[in-house]
């Protein structure tokens, strides 16, 4: 796929001696939904992690938009500014209100005016369906609520990729499906995503491929419909059908 | 046991000044004209007080902070270059560093062939700034790393370079815990710039020696020394927790 967002190619990392990553190769395209399940310890936060230079890989490729990671401060900076990035414990900055966590990176990092960085900012509450929550602290929201600011925040650095990494998984189950609208919607406007998460309706409703790890492997990939159907490896049947039972 | 202690000594004292024979408050009496004199005289070492604290305080901050840095790094000799400055510099008693800055540092300026003079003031600021500098670097890098690591990351991914992170996101948070500590710091340095004295600096304790040297009321006039350095103190204390005061309702979001 010559027009690759992302391009992974025989990708390992050690922790010491641990073996984290096993010969990753993943492809996303531009527009392209890919969700990454698999049991705790598996692997998949830090393949996404790795993406965006969070953690170092040390052996392979790691390419985005045709540009390879390098230890290069330069290179990480500019994979830095297209790939935005959801964390599981959402990660805002709680001195700072709303519309500060916004406008941070437009102002520090792009060098937009303030005025333009709060109408951008502005711009994608209201995308993220929470337009009066501006003038707030981080504290005073719900759960989900933060976590629809902090992918607000990653929109506002305009990025090519949005990386999301068990964006739901610390929210109470009544904010869930807050946020799974707005990934959805996202999805649906032709944003391209990397999404670890076990939210297999999420997965089945926008996934365009999906990916099961194991142990650091890769050890099953497809569209959403054949892994949930036909699942080829006894790992993968097992953990579908312990996700899925309830 | 312990609860007789405090009434016993309270009463020791109250016995040692009801025998008029034994203080001799004269010497630091305001209302008479010489008594008046010798108070002035001992307040007069406050504001080189004050000032040596402030400078050196103001010094070890910004110090402390530039040795704190290397501590966070990935790379291991950068954390090194931290552990070995402050090991080396804490374990220096005060006392002889002084002696090293006061005495021996124009030597190795003036083997260098510069002119640098170093007067009592500016010695003992930098010995105390240095000192405590050490101390100041380890409270930074305890309330820095007490910022949750998906702080930096997260500003990782907005765009922000390292010292952006530094600015903007972790060190006013870390600033809310590091304050205590630092407070404590200042403290600290206002009581060890007593140590100035040994060099000629007419700061408080210089003037109480002075005046004991021509009086030989060591008693009345240290007492009063004491009561000058806790005024000092007590209003340090008050000033840090208007400050705190201000920044926790700050993030309380008021």
């Amino acid at each position: 796929m010559p027009d690759a967002v992302i391009e992974l190619v025989d990708v390992n990392k050690w922790y010491g001696t641990f073996h984290a990553l096993k010969d990753i190769n993943l492809e996303v395209g531009s527009g392209e939904k890919v969700v990454i399940c698999g049991p705790s310890g598996s692997g998949k936060s830090t393949v996404v992690r790795c993406i965006n230079q969070l953690e170092r890989h040390q052996e392979g490729t790691i390419r985005i938009d045709g540009v390879e990671l390098t230890d290069d401060p330069k290179s990480v900076a500019a994979i830095r500014s297209e790939v935005g990035m959801v964390f599981q414990q959402f990660n805002l900055f709680p001195h700072l209100t709303v519309l500060e966590n916004l406008t941070l990176g437009p102002i520090k990092a792009r060098g937009l005016s303030r005025k333009d960085a709060e109408e951008r900012a502005r711009h994608y509450l209201e995308r993220v369906h929470i337009p009066d929550q501006a003038d707030k602290r981080p504290i005073q929201l719900s759960g989900g609520q933060q976590q629809q600011v902090a992918i607000a925040r990653s929109l506002c650095m305009e990025p090519r990729v949005l990386l999301f990494d068990e964006p739901t998984s610390a929210l109470d189950p009544e904010m869930i499906s807050e946020v799974l609208d707005v990934m959805v919607d996202l999805a649906e406007d032709g944003m391209t995503m990397v999404v670890v998460t076990h939210e297999m309706g999420f997965a089945r409703k926008v996934a365009d491929n999906m990916i099961f790890m194991d142990e650091g492997e890769t050890v099953e990939r497809g569209k959403p419909e054949d892994l949930f159907t036909n699942p080829r490896s006894d790992r993968c049947r097992k953990f579908l059908s312990q996700i899925l039972q309830h | 046991m312990k609860r007789a202690l405090l009434p016993l000594s309270v009463l020791l004292l109250a016995a040692g000044c009801a025998s008029s024979q034994n203080w001799g408050w004269y010497v630091i009496d305001p209302t008479t004209e010489s008594g008046w004199t010798n108070v002035k005289f001992l307040i007069s070492g406050m504001g080189a007080t004050i000032q040596i604290s402030l400078i050196a305080a103001a010094l070890s901050i910004v110090i402390g902070l530039i040795v704190a840095l290397p501590s966070l790094s990935e790379k291991r000799a950068w954390r090194l270059v931290n552990r070995v400055y402050v090991e080396f510099i804490r374990s220096i008693p005060l006392l002889p560093m002084l002696f090293w800055v006061f005495y021996g540092m124009p030597i190795i300026f003036r083997s260098m062939g510069l002119n640098i003079p170093i007067d009592p003031f500016w010695g003992a600021i930098i010995t105390l700034a240095i000192s405590d500098s050490a101390f100041t670097a380890e409270i930074y890098r305890a309330g820095i790393q007490s910022i949750a690591r998906g702080q930096s990351e997260a500003a990782q991914t907005i765009g922000l370079n390292y010292f952006q992170t530094m600015r903007y996101v972790i060190l006013p948070q870390a600033i809310r815990r590091i304050l205590p500590p630092l407070a404590n710091q200042f403290i600290y340095i206002v009581k060890m710039s007593a140590f100035a004295s040994v060099i000629g600096m007419q700061e408080l304790t210089r003037r109480a020696n002075e005046l004991v040297v021509t009086e030989y009321r060591p008693l009345e006039i240290y007492t009063l020394l004491i009561f000058e350095y806790l005024l000092l103190v007590l209003i340090i204390s008050a000033g840090v927790r208007w400050l705190e005061r201000r920044m926790g309702s700050d993030e309380r979001g008021q």
